[in-house]
């Protein structure tokens, strides 16, 4: 920590215009499914000459004021849950600090490349089955054409539901029932856990919700704003006390995202709740190929495999980031796309109103 | 219908929380190096960002909040109420 004064970069015009358009797209995806751009963001900031855990640590101290503005907005439209954000954010927290925990006895043992590979492997498997049941999940609910009706619980959360422990049940309101917190607590360190680990709790934090509890789409999206909200303030405190936050990096993305996580918020007033669905789904499933790449990567590093060529490491290592920034322009274009088709629906229904009252 | 068209949009205070917006950001970058050595000191100093990032994400929220609606981009006027 004493060199630290010495890690912070130089800022330069490209570098502050390059910080604020990552972090608008990042925050356009945010206030729409209530996470992502931490996984663009912080590899972002370490090729710029960051060193990784200031880019962490700044990328955390952007989340939380992005993240507070984010759920204020969308407590506007009513899509809030408080309580289910503050009880999961707080276990969610422990989750982190275990998670972290878990991260540097890795490091410890296997050095860097046994850390990262145990990151990519993390994210493979959970963007593999989470990420593809999320999107399935869409697929069907276009195909059945029940895409404009009210999301109902699942088979798990009615019986998590249905679950009576005396003394832990809680009232939500977003799933409209009580449930135990012994089941919220596991669900809200789960976030954390891959907080530290992945970056994006809300991988996981939001389809838990959805699947496990039972609440709505909007309602899960929006309440992981106050998930991420407790999080990052914890987590930047925790960073902050060892000098590890450069402030005016976090503050430029801020600056961008803060523009685009209130046009997302905007968005999902437009949408019909599965898109959030499959803007989660397609982003994850995207990103699983992006760390997918990188294994091979890691694995050589560790001698699992036979040694790459840097010709192949820098193919992969580019093709990998590539895709990440894919993932989440894709993301981005979707929730715009919706959103005009959104606007454009509603003015013409103005429309045919004004005609029928007679008011044009 | 009409009520909502001749709406008065948030002109003055956009501008205002703007220009302190663009104030607080003229500030830090304009003096990145006495805030970056007092930030990165920690201990008791790991306030100063946490204080800071609230103070950016008010003045610069409300700054964006009002830009896009003066710009007309506003929510769907029915609520989408969900339970």
């Amino acid at each position: 920590m004493h060199d630290i004064a010495t890690s912070f970069i130089n800022l330069d015009a490209i570098t502050i215009l390059y910080l604020f358009g990552v972090g608008f797209v990042g925050g356009l995806v945010s206030g729409f499914i209530g996470s992502g751009g931490a996984f663009v963001l912080t590899p972002g900031m370490m090729s710029l000459g960051v060193p990784g855990l200031m880019a962490v640590a700044s990328n955390m101290c952007h989340k939380f004021p992005k993240a507070l503005v984010g759920a204020m907005k969308r407590f506007k439209y009513g899509q809030v849950d408080v309580k289910l954000g503050i009880v999961l954010g707080v276990s969610a927290e422990a989750g982190v600090l275990y998670g972290a925990g878990i991260q540097e006895k890795i490091k410890a043992a296997f050095g860097d490349a046994g850390s990262n590979l145990y990151v990519s492997v993390a994210f493979v498997v959970i963007l593999a089955t989470v990420g593809g049941f999320v999107l399935l999940d869409a697929w069907k609910t276009y195909k059945s054409g029940n895409a404009n009706t009210e999301e109902k619980a699942g088979k798990l959360a009615r019986w998590i539901q249905s679950v009576n422990i005396p003394g832990t049940m809680v009232y939500f309101k977003s799933i409209n029932a009580r449930v135990s917190v012994l089941f919220t607590i596991p669900l809200g360190f789960a976030t954390g856990m891959m907080a530290a680990t992945i970056a994006v709790g809300g991988f996981v934090g939001v389809p838990a919700m959805i699947y496990v509890l039972g609440a709505p789409s909007l309602m899960a999206s929006a309440t992981e704003l106050v998930i991420a909200f407790v999080m990052g303030l914890g987590g930047s405190l925790k960073y902050a006390m060892h000098g590890m936050v450069d402030i005016r990096l976090a503050m430029i993305i801020l600056a961008g995202s803060l523009f685009g996580i209130q046009l997302g918020a905007i968005g999902t007033t437009y949408v019909k709740p599965f898109m959030i669905k499959v803007v989660m789904g397609v982003i994850m499933v995207i990103v699983l190929f992006s760390r997918g790449l990188m294994v091979p990567v890691y694995l050589a590093q560790l001698g699992l495999i036979d040694k790459l060529g840097d010709g192949t490491v820098g193919l992969l290592k580019t093709s990998s980031f590539a895709i990440m920034i894919f993932a989440l322009l894709l993301g981005a274009f979707i929730v715009l796309r919706a959103m005009w088709q959104g606007r454009k629906a509603e003015r013409l229904q103005h429309a045919a109103g004004a005609l029928e009252h007679g008011e044009v | 219908m009409a009520a909502n068209s001749t709406k008065k949009r948030p002109v003055g205070k956009m501008l205002v929380m703007g220009l302190i917006s663009l104030a607080l950001y003229a500030l830090l970058l304009a003096r990145q190096d006495e805030v970056n050595s007092m930030f990165g000191k920690g201990g008791w100093y790991a306030f100063l960002p946490i204080i800071t990032a609230f103070v950016f994400s008010f003045v610069h929220g409300s700054f964006t909040g009002d830009f896009w609606t003066v710009l007309g981009v506003e929510a769907a006027r029915k609520k989408k109420e969900v339970k």
